[in-house]
C-alpha cells in the first residue's frame, strides 16, 4: 500500500501541509517496504486552475492508493474519488505523526469536499 | 461608429463618461456595458428590468457507453477541465474554456458538447438609448465569452458606446477589439498616470485611434497633461474635481441632468471624437 | 501545519477606484512587520506609494500560444474553421493565415489538427513578478504584459511568494492589495485568506457591487469586513450599505471621510497615515477594528 502525505518538506519529520492541491509536495510512503519518496508539487502550485486535478495525477503516477491531508476542495475530491484514491484527513503536525495515526487506523475518511477550493 | 470607453484603473469615471456620452448622442444610440463583472451603467439610466438571454459556453459531456477510457481527451486539454484515470473521464466545468478540442480528439466520438451557463445579456430601452449589459454569474471566471455575446448585439445603424471593464487584461481587449475609437479616462494623479501609461500601451498594440479624458481636474498636478503632450495624445475633455459631481454620482444621477452646465462639456467630447474620426487623426 | 500562523488580509473593492490601494498602503505602515502583496496585477499601484527597491525579478510564463509558420502553411483553412476564439486571422498572400496572439487562448486545437503540422506552440511570456524591499517590509508585486491573459495565475504566484516570505521572515501578516471586480483574479486573490476587507463608496454603484463581492466572499467562506470610504458624500447610502453588509453576514470596519488629503498624500508618495490628513484618524480606527 502506498500512502501520499501532503507536506512542505521531504523527510518524515517534515510538517504536514493541510492543503491537497496546493501542497508544496508529497511524501509517498510504501507500507510494504517501509520506504518513502518525496514528490515536488511546485509546478502545480504555479498553476491558477486545476491544482487538485494535477496533484491527483502526480500522486497517481507514483502509485499511491490513498492520501492523507488536511482539507480537500471539490475538484480535488472529485478527481481523487474518480481515480479510486481514498482520502484520509488529519490534523497531525508532522508526517510521522500522521503516518502513525494512519497505521493505527485512527484517521477518518473524507466523504465529501470540506472546503471551497476551485481556485485556492 | 463604435466608441469604447476604457481606463487602466477602475473608478476614474469610465461609467460616468459612457452614460453621459450616450445621453449626449441622444437618440439611436446603443450603450453596451461590457464591464460584466460589475455592470453599473443601468444604475444611471433607470431602465425597467427586462428578461435576459442566457449565455452559455460549450462544455464536454461523455457518453459512458462509447468511452473506452483511452484518456486522449485528458492529455489534450490544456486547462485540466477533463481528465481520465483509466476510466470514463471526469469533467470540471468551471475550468473549461469551451475550445472543443476534447470532442475532436476523442477517437470513439464519445464526447458531445452541452451548454454551461456563465451569465446573461439584458437589453433595456430608455429615452432613445438602448442599453445592453452582460452580467456574469457570481463565481464564474469567464468574462470574455460573455463580452463577446454582448458585442454580438452591436448594430451598425447606430452610434455604439462600449463601457469597458477596468485594466488591461483579456476582458478589456475583448471589449476594445473592433471599435473605431477608444476614450481613455484617467485622473491627474500618480496612480492615474501610471495606469494611463499601461492603457496607452494596450490601445497602441491594438492599433485603435484614441484620446484621453482627464477627470477630477485640479485634484493633482499636470503630470498627465505633460505625458499626453510628450506622446502627442489628444486630451478630449477635462472634468473638474467638483464635489457636486461626486454627490450626483453617488445618487445615481446623470451628470448632464443633475448639473446641466456640464452638457456642453460632453457635447464637445462627442464633437472631438467625431472630428477625429472624420479627420482620420491618430 | 502549519495552518501556519501567518494571517492573510485581502483588501478588495468590487468596483475599482474606491481607495483600496491608499488604504492598503496605510495598513502597511500601521502593521507590525507585514509582508505586502500587490495582487492588483492589472493596475499595480502600491509601489507608487511604497517605493520598493527591487531585490529579485522573475519571468512569468503562462500557457502557450499558437504561431503559424507561413512557409509551411498550405492555406487549407482548417485552423480558421476550428478556432472558437476568433484568433485565426486572414492575411495577405505572403501570410495567408496568422494567429492573433491577443485572442489566442492557447487551447492547442489548431496545433493538433493542422494537417501539415505548420503550427508551433511555444510558451508565452506574460509578465514578471518581483520581490522588493520597502520601508514597511518586503513586498511581492508583478507586472502583466500588455494584453496578457491569466492574471489569476499571476495573482496566485504573488500570493504564494508573499506567504513564503512571511514564513521565512517570521512575519505574522500578509496584506494583499486585491484586484477589482469579482472574476478570476479576484477569486485567485481571496480564496483561502483569513479575512477580506471590502472598501466601498456610498454610491449606487458601490452598493450594487458590494452585494456581488460579498456573495463571493460568502461562497468561499471568508470572513468579510466592510468599510465605507468617503461616507459623507452620501450619508444615507452609507447607512444603507452598512445595513446591507450586516445582512450579508459581514462586519463593519468603520467609515472614512471624504478627504482631498488622500490624493495629496499620493502626490508625495506617502501613505495617508504618514501625513496629517484628517482621514488618517479614520483609517487608524478601521485598522484597529480589524484586530490584526
Amino acid at each position: 500500500m502506498k500512502v501520499a502525505f501532503t507536506t512542505s518538506g521531504n523527510t518524515l519529520d517534515a510538517p504536514m501541509d493541510p492543503r491537497f492541491g496546493r501542497a508544496e509536495g508529497f511524501i509517498v510512503y510504501d507500507t510494504d517496504s517501509e520506504t518513502f519518496e518525496a514528490v515536488d508539487n511546485k509546478q502545480v502550485l504555479n498553476s491558477a486552475h486545476g491544482a487538485g486535478i494535477q496533484a491527483t495525477e502526480a500522486i497517481l503516477r507514483k502509485g499511491a492508493n490513498c492520501v492523507v491531508t488536511g482539507h480537500c476542495g471539490p475538484n480535488a475530491f472529485k478527481a481523487l474519488s474518480g481515480a479510486g484514491i481514498r482520502i484520509y484527513t488529519t490534523e497531525a503536525a508532522t508526517v510521522s505523526e500522521a503516518l502513525e495515526a494512519y497505521r493505527a487506523g485512527a484517521l477518518p475518511t473524507m466523504k465529501s469536499a470540506d472546503v471551497e477550493g476551485h481556485w485556492s | 461608429m463604435i466608441i469604447a470607453v476604457a481606463s487602466g484603473k477602475g473608478g476614474t469615471g469610465k461609467t460616468t463618461v459612457s452614460v453621459n456620452l450616450a445621453r449626449t448622442v441622444g437618440s439611436h444610440v446603443q450603450l453596451l456595458d461590457c464591464d460584466v463583472e460589475e455592470p453599473n451603467a443601468h444604475l444611471f439610466l433607470r431602465c425597467a428590468e427586462t428578461a435576459g438571454d442566457i449565455v452559455t459556453i460549450p462544455i464536454p459531456e461523455v457518453d459512458e457507453s462509447l468511452c473506452n477510457g483511452c484518456g486522449e481527451c485528458g492529455r489534450f486539454c490544456r486547462y485540466h477541465a477533463i481528465v481520465s484515470f483509466g476510466s470514463t473521464p471526469l469533467v470540471f466545468p468551471e475550468l473549461c474554456h469551451g475550445c472543443g478540442g476534447c470532442a475532436l480528439v476523442c477517437p470513439r466520438g464519445a464526447i458531445r458538447e452541452a451548454g454551461r451557463r456563465i451569465g446573461v445579456v439584458e437589453t433595456m430601452e430608455t429615452d432613445g438609448i438602448t442599453l445592453i449589459q452582460g452580467r456574469l454569474d457570481i463565481c464564474v471566471a469567464m468574462a470574455p465569452p460573455l463580452i463577446r455575446a454582448v458585442k454580438a448585439r452591436v448594430s451598425n445603424a447606430t452610434t455604439t458606446i462600449l463601457d469597458a471593464p477596468p485594466g488591461t487584461s483579456c476582458p478589456v481587449i475583448t471589449t476594445l477589439r473592433g471599435s473605431d475609437f477608444v476614450v481613455l479616462v484617467t485622473e491627474p494623479t500618480p496612480f492615474g498616470l501610471h495606469d494611463l501609461r499601461l492603457a496607452v500601451d494596450m490601445v497602441r498594440e491594438l492599433a485603435i485611434p484614441f484620446g484621453v479624458v482627464v477627470n477630477r481636474m485640479g485634484v493633482g498636478d499636470d503630470r498627465v497633461h505633460r505625458f499626453c503632450r510628450e506622446q502627442g495624445i489628444p486630451i478630449l475633455l477635462e472634468i473638474p474635481d467638483d464635489r457636486r459631481i461626486a454627490e450626483a454620482y453617488s445618487r445615481g444621477e446623470l451628470l448632464v441632468d443633475a448639473l446641466p452646465e456640464y452638457g456642453s462639456h460632453f457635447a464637445t467630447l462627442l464633437w472631438n471624437i467625431r472630428e477625429f474620426r472624420n479627420g482620420g487623426g491618430k | 501545519m502549519p495552518e501556519s500562523k501567518v494571517k492573510e488580509l485581502v483588501v478588495i473593492s468590487g468596483k475599482g477606484g474606491t481607495g483600496k490601494t491608499s488604504l492598503t498602503a496605510s495598513f502597511a505602515v500601521l502593521a507590525d512587520s507585514p509582508v505586502l502583496a500587490d495582487c492588483d496585477v492589472d493596475a499595480a499601484d502600491l509601489h507608487l506609494i511604497l517605493a520598493p527597491r527591487v531585490r529579485e525579478r522573475n519571468e512569468f510564463r503562462c500557457g502557450n500560444e499558437a504561431v503559424i509558420r507561413s512557409s509551411d502553411c498550405t492555406r487549407c483553412g482548417k485552423c480558421l474553421e476550428l478556432c472558437r476564439f476568433g484568433a485565426i486571422v486572414r492575411g495577405g498572400d505572403e501570410e495567408p493565415y496568422a494567429v492573433d496572439p491577443v485572442a489566442c487562448e492557447g487551447c492547442g486545437v489548431c496545433v493538433r489538427f493542422c494537417p501539415v503540422q505548420a503550427i508551433d506552440f511555444p510558451e508565452s511570456l506574460s509578465g514578471e513578478w518581483m520581490v522588493s524591499e520597502t520601508r514597511c517590509g518586503p513586498m511581492v508585486h508583478a507586472r502583466l504584459g500588455v494584453a496578457a491573459e491569466n492574471s489569476g495565475k499571476l495573482v496566485s504566484t504573488v500570493r504564494r511568494e508573499a506567504r513564503r516570505l512571511a514564513e521565512e521572515n517570521g512575519s505574522c501578516l500578509v496584506i494583499v492589495d486585491g484586484p477589482p471586480g469579482i472574476g478570476c483574479p479576484v477569486i485567485a486573490s481571496m480564496t483561502g485568506t483569513s479575512q477580506a476587507l471590502v472598501v466601498t463608496e456610498p454610491t449606487v454603484s458601490g452598493e450594487h457591487d458590494l452585494e456581488r463581492v460579498l456573495k463571493l466572499a460568502r461562497h468561499f467562506d471568508i470572513p468579510a469586513w466592510v468599510c465605507v470610504n468617503k461616507w459623507d458624500l452620501n450619508p444615507a447610502i452609507a447607512e444603507r450599505i452598512e445595513a446591507l453588509a450586516l445582512r450579508a453576514g459581514a462586519k463593519i470596519a468603520g467609515r472614512i471621510r471624504y478627504d482631498r488629503g488622500v490624493t495629496l498624500a499620493q502626490m508625495q508618495e506617502k501613505a495617508v497615515v504618514e501625513t496629517d490628513a484628517p482621514s488618517a484618524d479614520d483609517i487608524r480606527c478601521v485598522w484597529e477594528s480589524l484586530g490584526l
